[in-house]
């Protein structure tokens, strides 16, 4: 029974990191309908841009704690900026065309971003610096770390500051107008393009803080690490309900304990037929049926009501 | 309409997935200043290892072993066929995917390579393999451990490093040695991690050791937690990992994190400086395997070290030395040959008697390495510090060919001044040149530090010695 709580807790935490990602995708898409794709290289220029500010503040002597709260300023920014510069370069002129070409343009600024930062930070792996201390704790035989405790509580927090950004403050309400309708917002005096460049700036923000959590968690980064991340993220999504925030945590959370069960059983269950290496394909049979019977995704229903 | 958009989103992130895969570097062909007296004839060497993905950092490190290797010969010059032979590396990206090997393996031929050296990994060197051999071109990979690439009986598949039979079977015997009882195997299900996962299962069954678990994951992945999770309640000994460094540094890392107590045990692939700076502190104490001898032990290997830290300003990361020996085996196979051409100099290939960086270089009928030998290393203090040798008996086999080679040259050359001048035969001439090699690093050393001027005079000696043996 150790082994099932651990696993739980496993997929919690990966779940969370999922969860985090997701919000990105689903904020941009629940208020213009269109997929960031570029939204887990985001993640990943904030996971790099952490490593080289932190990092190069610890070798300086700076305190880890400082150096760590620097290094995720510095990455929370960049990411805002590279929203913003995303959002007016590869989707703003294109706001009135079919919907496949944005979805075009973000692949196309995915594959930019990552060899922009294979070219900056190279091709090795790099190791995160550990910006927490080392805590173990353990529960009826299942082990967990404070970064996990803290994943998972930054996660939450993260969804519920922004549910209070949508629905309590103007910002938000500007935002889920044009949700409903961008012709009729822009009529009422919504400035639909700063709320939309306000939407990419916020979702990059989280992506940057998403991109700390996972570099302070697994302590490696790669310019690739943000494409296969990207992906989950926006499966989290989908299986959530694009568009709608609870739904992308309850989405990602989902998938992350689907996904560590499957490894952890599948070989019992298919008695060594299949190995631990097919866990994805239990996430994606999930999807999958899901989106049989529930086109929306899980929470998906209130569509007029996205944000 | 959500529903459709999803299925156009799922799609176009399939299509994104493989496009992500194709993604290549230019190649960059290599170009040194050769002086234009003779007729110039252009030697076209391919050379594929992954340059993108997350095995990047191996596959630069294997370019830059051809790039050292290639620039070596153009300077030092080489005549083919009474014409000056200048090599141009023809450098591809295969991604570590079987089906990008597979493409750029179709471009290397097209292009009319004269060689191949590569690939790095067994997953794509095996398909590749097919159709060089098709097309009748050598290809010699420095470090495709799987055993299947050399026994499809290809006459034109080559490897400079002892196989994943002889690795898995060391590895084994040394987890025996450690007083292990119950090990779990995890493998990321390439070519690579999945043989040496098997032949190391073979081995270790044999020698009375349980098997618990059996568990797998992928070449992409960073989270083992769930599979870690099932072996923690294994309570296994030992945890083998069939794979390479990217995923095994974050693996050990995890275990400490899980609180498992098991040894962690792997092959080459997580025996590189770049699997203890992602294992951190986890990694101390464990141990990793290498076909060959450390490179400290070998005559020219401190020499070949200085050379790779001061060109490219980087640590040698796993096979460059052995890509470095795949192209001078090449090119020694083309100066014995007297020609470039593929058909031509493939037969001088399988006779190959080549003193390298990482070992005396001779094939067996298969193309395999002769007598590889396994070294253990330990991971300490974020060094690899050697521990033993098995298997294979390298050094023994070394003895053998310094014998073999001394009874050649009495009988090919009679006058003994000619010979030790080095003109005879073209060991002689190696060895002489080496020497001469040896003993400019030296120099050039010693004006830098007095230490390091001392270990390329020692390795100087050794070279010298090892020629006088020749001799």
């Amino acid at each position: 029974m150790d082994i099932f709580l651990q696993q739980i807790i496993n997929g919690l935490v990966q779940g969370s990191i999922y969860a985090l990602v997701a919000l990105g995708y689903t904020m941009v898409y629940g208020i213009m309908g269109l997929i960031n794709f570029a939204h887990g290289e985001v993640v990943m220029i904030g996971t790099l841009v952490t490593i080289t500010v932190a990092g190069s503040l610890i070798k300086a002597g700076m305190p880890v704690a400082v150096a760590g709260l620097a290094g995720l300023m510095a990455a929370v920014l960049v990411c805002m900026a590279l929203g913003w510069a995303l959002e007016r370069v590869a989707y703003r002129p294109l706001r009135n065309a079919p919907r496949l070409t944005p979805l075009i343009t973000a692949i196309g600024m995915s594959i930019v971003l990552q060899n922009l930062a294979m070219m900056i930070w190279g091709r090795n792996y790099m190791t995160f610096p550990s910006l927490l201390p080392k805590m173990d704790f353990e529960f009826a035989g299942a082990n967990f770390t404070l970064i996990q405790i803290i994943i998972v509580l930054v996660s939450a927090a993260t969804m519920g500051g922004l549910l209070l950004l949508v629905y309590r403050t103007k910002l938000g309400m500007a935002m889920r107008a044009t949700a409903q309708n961008p012709a009729v917002a822009s009529l009422m005096g919504v400035n639909i393009n700063r709320v939309i460049a306000a939407a990419f700036v916020i979702g990059s923000a989280l992506g940057a803080v998403a991109g700390v959590m996972v570099g302070t968690y697994y302590e490696i980064a790669h310019y690739q690490m943000g494409f296969m991340l990207g992906l989950k993220a926006f499966t989290a999504a989908v299986l959530g309900g694009i568009g709608n925030l609870a739904g992308a945590m309850l989405g990602g959370i989902l998938l992350g304990i689907i996904e560590a069960l499957g490894a952890g059983y599948i070989g019992d269950l298919t008695g060594g037929f299949l190995g631990s290496h097919y866990q994805d394909i239990f996430a994606f049979v999930v999807l999958i049926v899901v989106l049989m019977f529930k086109p929306s995704g899980l929470f998906g229903e209130k569509t007029g009501d996205r944000a | 309409m959500q529903a459709k958009l999803t299925v156009v989103a799922l799609s176009v992130a399939a299509a994104f997935a493989l496009s992500a895969c194709g993604q290549k570097e230019e190649p960059k062909p290599v170009a040194a200043p050769v002086p234009a007296a003779k007729p110039e004839l252009v030697v076209k060497l391919g050379h594929v290892a992954p340059m993108t993905g997350p095995q990047a950092h191996l596959g630069k490190d294997n370019e830059n072993g051809a790039v050292l290797a290639i620039e070596e010969l153009n300077a030092k010059g080489m005549e083919i066929g009474g014409a000056k032979v200048k090599f141009e590396l023809v450098a591809e990206d295969d991604a570590a995917d079987p089906k990008q090997g597979a493409i750029v393996a179709q471009k290397l031929v097209d292009a009319k390579v004269n060689g191949v050296i590569g690939h790095l990994n067994s997953g794509t060197t095996i398909p590749a393999s097919k159709l060089y051999a098709d097309a009748g071109i050598p290809q010699i990979s420095g470090s495709a451990t799987n055993p299947k690439y050399t026994q499809q009986g290809f006459a034109t598949a080559f490897r400079v490093m002892a196989n994943d039979v002889q690795q898995g079977k060391s590895l084994g015997e040394f987890a025996v040695k450690q007083g292990v009882k119950t090990v779990a195997i995890v493998d990321d299900r390439t070519a690579y991690g999945q043989g040496l996962a098997d032949e190391f299962r073979k081995a270790a069954e044999a020698s009375g050791i349980k098997v618990v678990a059996s568990e797998y994951t992928t070449d992409k992945a960073t989270d083992f937690k769930a599979i870690l999770t099932k072996i923690k309640s294994t309570k296994a000994e030992l945890v083998f990992f069939g794979g390479m460094d990217a995923q095994g540094g974050p693996m050990a890392k995890q275990m400490k994190e899980l609180g498992i107590k098991a040894k962690f045990l792997g092959g080459d692939g997580v025996c590189t400086p770049e699997f203890m700076k992602l294992g951190g502190p986890a990694t101390e104490g464990q141990f990793c395997s290498l076909p060959g001898m450390p490179l400290e032990k070998l005559a020219k290997g401190p020499e070949f070290k200085d050379k790779f830290t001061k060109k490219f300003n980087a640590e040698i990361q796993l096979y460059a030395p052995y890509v470095y020996d795949a192209v001078m085996v090449m090119a020694d196979a083309m100066k014995r040959a007297d020609s470039v051409e593929s058909a031509k100099f493939l037969p001088a290939v399988g006779k190959t008697k080549y003193d390298g960086v990482t070992a005396m270089i001779e094939f067996d009928a298969q193309g395999d390495l002769k007598g590889g030998a396994i070294s253990i290393y330990k991971y300490t203090g974020g060094k690899l510090e050697y521990v033993e040798t098995l298997g294979g008996g390298t050094m023994d086999a070394v003895k053998a060919e310094i014998k073999a080679d001394v009874k050649e040259a009495v009988a090919d050359v009679k006058d003994a001044a000619k010979a030790v001048a080095g003109a005879a035969t073209a060991v002689g001439k190696e060895a002489v040149g080496d020497v001469k090699d040896a003993a400019k690093a030296a120099t050039e050393a010693g004006k830098d530090a007095v230490k390091a001027g001392a270990e390329a005079v020692k390795s100087a000696a050794d070279a010298t010695k090892a020629a006088v043996e020749k001799k």
